[in-house]
C-alpha cells in the first residue's frame, strides 16, 4: 500500500469495521472469563456446590498468597520452570543437532529410520522407574523425562523440513557447483525456518508435558509436585493454584516463541 | 569460430526398479563461441537431461560431453530466487558459492543489475518484485560469475503468455549485450524461432537429433522476428519435424 494517498469514504468504514470487530472480540474474549470466574466463586460462596471439592477463585488467591507469604512459591515455580526450559533446550538442540546428522547421512536415515518409528509410539513414561534408577530423584531425572518427550518429536520435525527442500533449488545449487556443506548452510537451513519455528511450538507444549510427568513420578519441589502432593492431602485449593500457575507460566513462555518468530521470520 | 561445447555420441540411460530407459541415444553437436543455439524436442523426450549432460550435473552413459576451456552458467524454469534473500543477496549466492565473494566480484554484479533495470530492487524481496522481474534477477544472477556460455532450461515456462514475451525479449537483449554464447532447450517452437541462429531438433525418446537448422533473419530481436514472414515458414518446418 502507498502511503499519501487519499483514503476513500468506503475504505475508511472498511478500515473502521474491522476494528470494531476485533474490539468487540477481546471485549468478549475478557467478559467469559469474568463471568466464568463471578459464578465460580459466587456458587461457592453460597454453597450451590462444595467448595472443598471445587475451590474457588478467592481461595486459590488466598492459597497463592500464602505460599508467597512462606516463601515457597518462588521454589516451585522456579524449580518447574528450571526443569522445563532445561529439558526443552537440550531436547531442541540435540534434536536439531541428531536431524542434521541424519539429513546429512542418506544411509544413518535410512538405517535408523524403525528405530525412530518405535520410539516415537513409545508412551516415555513408561520409561519412569528406569529414569529414576538412573538419574536418582533430583531435578535431573525430571529434565531427563522432559528431553525424552521433546527428542524425537524435535528430531522428526526437523528431518521432514530438511527433506522438504524444494529439488529444484538443489539443482540449482548444483549447477552452481556447491558442495554439501553449502548446500546446508545456504539453503537448507534458511529454507527450513518455519518448520523449526514450529518445532519450537510443539517442543514447549512438550517440554510442560514431561517437566509435569517428571515431578508426578518422582519430586521434592515443583509445580506438579504440588498438584500430587495436593491430591494426596485433598487440599484441592492447592491442585487448583497450582494448574492456575502452570496456565499462567505456559502462556508466558507460549507469547515468547511467538515473539521469536515475529523477529526470525520477518520477510513472510 | 572456435568450439565452446561438444557432444560426441552422447548416450544417456536411466535404471530404475521398473526398467532401463533410454533418454538419449547418440547426441552429437556442438556449440560456438558466440552463437545462440537452441534445442527444441517434444515433452518429455530428455531436454532437461541434455542441459545436465553439458552443465556436468549428470555423466553420460556413453559418449562425451566437453565443455571446452569454458565456464558455464545455468538458468533454470523458474527463477529459484531465495524469498529469505534480497534480491542483491541472491545475486551475490553464486560469489559466495565459488568463494569469490570479493569486493570487484560484487561490484560487478551490482552493476549489472543496475544496467538492466534492477538498481531499485536491490535491497527487496523477491516476493515484492514481478515475475519478469525475478526472472532477470535470475539471469543476472547467473550472469554474475561472468560464465562463458549460458544453458537455458525452458526459462521461460513459468511464465504467462504476455510476460513470457517481453522477458523472452528482455532476456535475448541482455545476453545479446553481454555477448554470451547460450544454449536453450525448450518444446516451444516460437520460442526457438525467435532467439536462436542455429536450431537443433530432437526426436522422442529415445532423443536423437533430427534436423539441424541455420535461421536468418534481416532483424534479431525476438518481437521483431515474430513480425517477419520467415517466422511462420520456420514454424511450419519445424512443426512437421517434431510431428514426424
Amino acid at each position: 500500500m502507498k502511503k499519501n494517498v487519499e483514503i476513500s469514504r468506503e475504505h475508511l468504514l472498511y478500515l473502521r469495521g474491522t476494528r470494531n470487530k476485533s474490539i468487540i472480540v477481546n471485549v468478549i474474549r475478557c467478559a467469559v472469563l469474568v463471568l466464568f470466574l463471578t459464578i465460580w466463586e459466587l456458587s461457592a460462596q453460597l454453597l450451590w456446590v462444595n467448595p472443598f471439592i471445587t475451590s474457588s477463585p478467592s481461595r486459590i488467591a488466598k492459597t497463592i498468597a500464602d505460599l508467597y507469604k512462606n516463601g515457597s512459591l518462588f521454589l516451585h515455580v522456579g524449580t518447574t520452570l528450571w526443569e522445563t526450559l532445561a529439558g526443552f533446550a537440550i531436547a531442541v538442540v540435540l534434536g536439531y543437532s541428531i536431524a542434521l546428522l541424519l539429513w546429512w547421512s542418506d544411509a544413518l536415515r535410512r538405517i535408523s529410520e524403525p528405530y525412530f518409528v518405535v520410539l516415537n509410539a513409545l508412551p516415555k513414561i513408561a520409561l519412569g522407574p528406569l529414569i529414576i534408577i538412573w538419574c536418582g530423584t533430583g531435578s535431573e531425572a525430571i529434565v531427563f523425562m522432559t528431553v525424552l518427550i521433546g527428542l524425537i518429536v524435535a528430531i522428526l520435525n526437523m528431518l521432514n523440513g530438511f527433506m522438504a527442500t524444494e529439488k529444484s533449488k538443489l539443482l540449482l545449487m548444483q549447477s552452481m557447483g556447491a558442495n554439501k556443506l553449502q548446500v546446508l548452510t545456504k539453503l537448507v537451513i534458511p529454507s527450513s525456518l518455519p518448520n523449526f519455528i514450529s518445532m519450537l511450538k510443539i517442543n514447549v507444549g512438550m517440554a510442560w508435558i514431561g517437566s509435569i510427568m517428571g515431578e508426578y513420578i518422582v519430586s521434592k519441589a515443583g509445580i506438579g509436585y504440588l498438584i500430587v502432593y495436593g491430591g494426596q492431602v485433598f487440599k484441592l485449593d492447592l491442585v487448583m493454584s497450582a494448574v492456575f500457575i502452570l496456565c499462567v507460566l505456559a502462556a508466558g513462555m507460549y507469547a515468547l516463541v511467538a515473539l521469536a518468530e515475529r523477529l526470525l521470520i520477518k520477510n513472510k | 569460430m572456435k568450439e565452446v561445447l561438444r557432444f560426441d555420441n552422447v548416450s544417456m540411460h536411466y535404471h530404475s526398479k521398473q526398467g532401463e530407459t533410454v533418454a538419449l541415444e547418440k547426441v552429437s553437436f556442438s556449440v560456438h563461441e558466440g552463437e545462440f543455439v537452441a534445442i527444441i524436442g517434444p515433452s518429455g523426450c530428455g531436454k532437461t537431461t541434455l542441459l545436465s549432460l553439458a552443465a556436468g550435473l549428470l555423466a553420460p552413459t556413453k559418449g562425451k560431453v566437453s565443455a571446452l576451456n569454458v565456464s558455464l552458467g545455468y538458468m533454470l524454469q523458474k527463477d529459484e530466487l531465495f524469498p529469505w534473500r534480497t534480491i542483491e543477496k541472491n545475486i551475490f549466492l553464486p560469489l559466495e558459492i565459488k568463494r569469490a565473494n570479493t569486493p570487484q566480484n560484487r561490484a560487478h554484479a551490482v552493476a549489472l543489475a543496475e544496467k538492466y533495470g534492477l538498481k531499485q530492487f536491490l535491497k527487496n524481496y523477491p516476493s515484492q518484485l514481478s515475475g519478469g522481474m525475478r526472472q532477470r534477477a535470475a539471469l543476472i544472477r547467473t550472469l554474475a560469475m561472468n560464465p562463458d556460455v549460458l544453458l537455458l532450461d525452458e526459462p521461460f515456462s513459468a511464465l504467462d503468455y504476455q510476460t513470457r514475451l517481453s522477458v523472452c525479449d528482455d532476456v535475448y537483449k541482455i545476453i545479446r549485450n553481454e555477448k554470451k554464447t547460450a544454449l536453450l532447450i525448450t518444446h516451444d517452437i516460437s520460442e526457438a524461432i525467435s532467439v536462436a541462429d542455429k536450431i537443433f531438433v530432437l526426436s522422442k525418446r529415445p532423443a536423437k537429433i533430427i534436423a539441424e537448422h541455420l535461421l536468418e533473419f534481416p532483424e534479431n530481436e525476438p518481437l521483431k522476428r515474430r513480425e517477419n514472414k520467415e517466422f511462420s515458414r520456420w514454424f511450419e518446418i519445424l512443426w512437421k519435424e517434431l510431428n514426424q
